[in-house]
């Protein structure tokens, strides 16, 4: 799935969003927030673009989310599933979900948050289909 | 908007491929083109708008037709950048910074083989979304078809509805002999083509064209002194739409904000307009569109495309009798400015026969650049026939 020209460090150009890059090579999905107004906010930048305060923090995602939209682009030889999230949080992100059939997806789907590091592709959070809820201990015990 | 301007010149390439011609040469023949159906010349130019089709932009390509020009205009929204250099040079020509406006588009990515909708078009690494879009392969297609199955789910629009808007274009473009596709369509086609990014198929698509086209604007006084018929610029509208910081909405588009403004500024409304020239990058661009500018209620454009409403002679509102993008041509990939020509053509009684308005003499030309599923500016016109 991933394009050719997509290894280099796609943050290397935003110094100020370093603490996301690491983040993703720890293995962790880091979601902006607003310390002034405190709504959560997609994609990262410095600042906070419902009240232009300063104050952000690189808080660790729920790592949950819902399918908004989805598409599966079949011009290719592999097809893949490009879609926008809506996070726990509230924003909602480009991405692709992973790891499931391409038709298996739909609008409404609950999905998990999959970090990828950057060692040979770039550095992206993508979603996959989450595992159906557990079973409780009483169903487990019957 | 006073003092008014007209559009005095327009002018649509021929061709479809132009191999054998430079982006810089099809913007010369059609500057040439358009300032000859005004009656007008080069050195009447004394204002030049382009955008970032022009190879080297307004320094190269002024310098190129070697102009000598008072103002200059090189805003760049896409494909909605030509609507919005007529809004500007109507502002232009109000303020008397210039006289005579020319605006110009040319492109040729049929000729270059570009896979424009279906490649990922990587734009600038410090483009502040592009590490957050570009990794998840973002295809043109996809950020519309995103769109699409939205407004499928949330308001029940078909596939079959979509392809009403397909059938309405074939249907026009068998009367244009320049349309690259000429032959009509049934619904039966549209949906019985290949699936190429759920739910939009291979006949919600447009084409991939060379060419171009330009547009002369010019004062009252001048438009007066010459023989073309008169058609003024009555209302223009601007506006960007984004991901909005995670608050995302794909139902709809900045039409719905663009659209207004230019009603208001015309002092109409959409059931005063004859003719809408649409953009139509895909069947769904062209359906929100329609919802945005008000010739419906959000979510009903499924009906309202339903049963030929968009075509001539039997629709309540034709739409791109050209063809439009999506049998017609779609120079540079970008569709403004054949939008407007088209719509020129019905306010002159220019258009052909068989999909003439009769008696057009309001007509809106809608254009939308950048990407329905991440960020686009819609640029409205709406003109009238004096």
């Amino acid at each position: 799935m991933t394009s050719p020209g997509l290894e280099e460090d796609m943050l290397r150009p935003f110094p100020e969003l370093s603490a996301y890059g690491e983040g993703l090579r720890r293995g962790e999905f880091l979601i902006p927030r607003c310390r002034d107004c405190g709504q959560a906010h997609w994609h990262p930048r410095p600042f906070c673009p419902f009240c232009h305060g300063a104050n952000i923090t690189a808080e660790r995602a729920l790592g949950g989310g819902t399918v908004y939209s989805h598409t599966v682009i079949r011009s290719v030889d592999s097809p893949y599933v490009l879609a926008y999230v809506t996070l726990d949080e509230g924003p909602s992100m480009l991405t692709n979900i992973v790891g499931s059939d391409v038709d298996a997806v739909a609008i409404g789907s609950r999905v998990v948050a999959v970090v990828e590091h950057g060692e040979t592709a770039a550095a992206c959070v993508r979603f996959a289909l989450a595992p159906p809820a557990p079973r409780s201990p009483t169903e487990d015990s019957a | 908007m006073s003092p008014a301007s007209y559009v005095v010149g327009a002018y649509e390439h021929p061709l479809r491929k132009a191999p054998d011609k430079s982006v810089a040469a099809l913007h010369f023949e059609v500057a040439a083109g358009a300032l000859q159906d005004a009656g007008l010349g080069f050195g009447d130019v004394d204002g030049y708008f382009c955008a970032a089709d022009a190879p080297g932009g307004v320094l190269s390509m002024v310098d190129y037709l070697n102009l000598r020009v008072r103002h200059l205009d090189s805003t760049e929204t896409g494909g909605s950048s030509y609507p919005i250099h007529v809004a500007h040079a109507a502002h232009a020509i109000a303020a008397g910074h210039c006289n005579v406006a020319l605006i110009t588009l040319a492109g040729r990515p049929r000729s270059e083989r570009l896979a424009s909708g279906t490649a990922v078009r990587p734009g600038n690494p410090q483009q502040p979304d592009y590490p957050w879009e570009l990794p998840f392969s973002p295809v043109t297609l996809g950020l519309y078809a995103l769109c699409a199955q939205r407004h499928m789910h949330q308001f029940g629009t078909t596939s079959e509805d979509l392809a009403w808007i397909r059938v309405a274009a074939s249907t026009h473009a068998q009367h244009n002999p320049n349309a690259m596709l000429r032959t009509p369509v049934t619904v039966a086609d549209v949906v019985g083509s290949p699936m190429i990014a759920d739910p939009l198929r291979r006949l919600d698509c447009c084409v991939i064209s060379d060419g171009g086209g330009a547009i002369v604007l010019a004062r009252e006084e001048i438009a007066k002194s010459l023989s073309r018929p008169q058609v003024r610029v009555k209302g223009t509208g601007e506006a960007h739409k984004g991901a909005s910081g995670g608050e995302v909405d794909l139902t709809y588009t900045a039409a719905a904000r663009s659209g207004p403004l230019a009603f208001a500024e015309a002092g109409v409304t959409p059931a005063d307009i004859q003719y809408a020239s649409i953009y139509d990058s895909f069947t769904i661009t062209v359906l929100m569109q329609l919802e945005d500018l008000g010739f419906c209620a959000k979510g009903h454009g499924g009906r309202f495309v339903r049963d030929g409403n968009l075509i001539a002679g039997t629709g309540r509102l034709p739409f791109n009798t050209d063809g439009g993008g999506l049998c017609n041509n779609h120079p540079g990939n970008r569709g403004g400015m054949t939008k407007m020509i088209e719509a020129v053509r019905q306010l002159r009684g220019e258009a052909h026969p068989a999909v003439q308005v009769p008696n057009c003499s309001l007509a809106l030309a809608q254009g939308l650049g950048g990407w329905l599923g991440t960020r686009h500016v819609s640029g409205t016109l709406i003109m009238e026939r004096q």
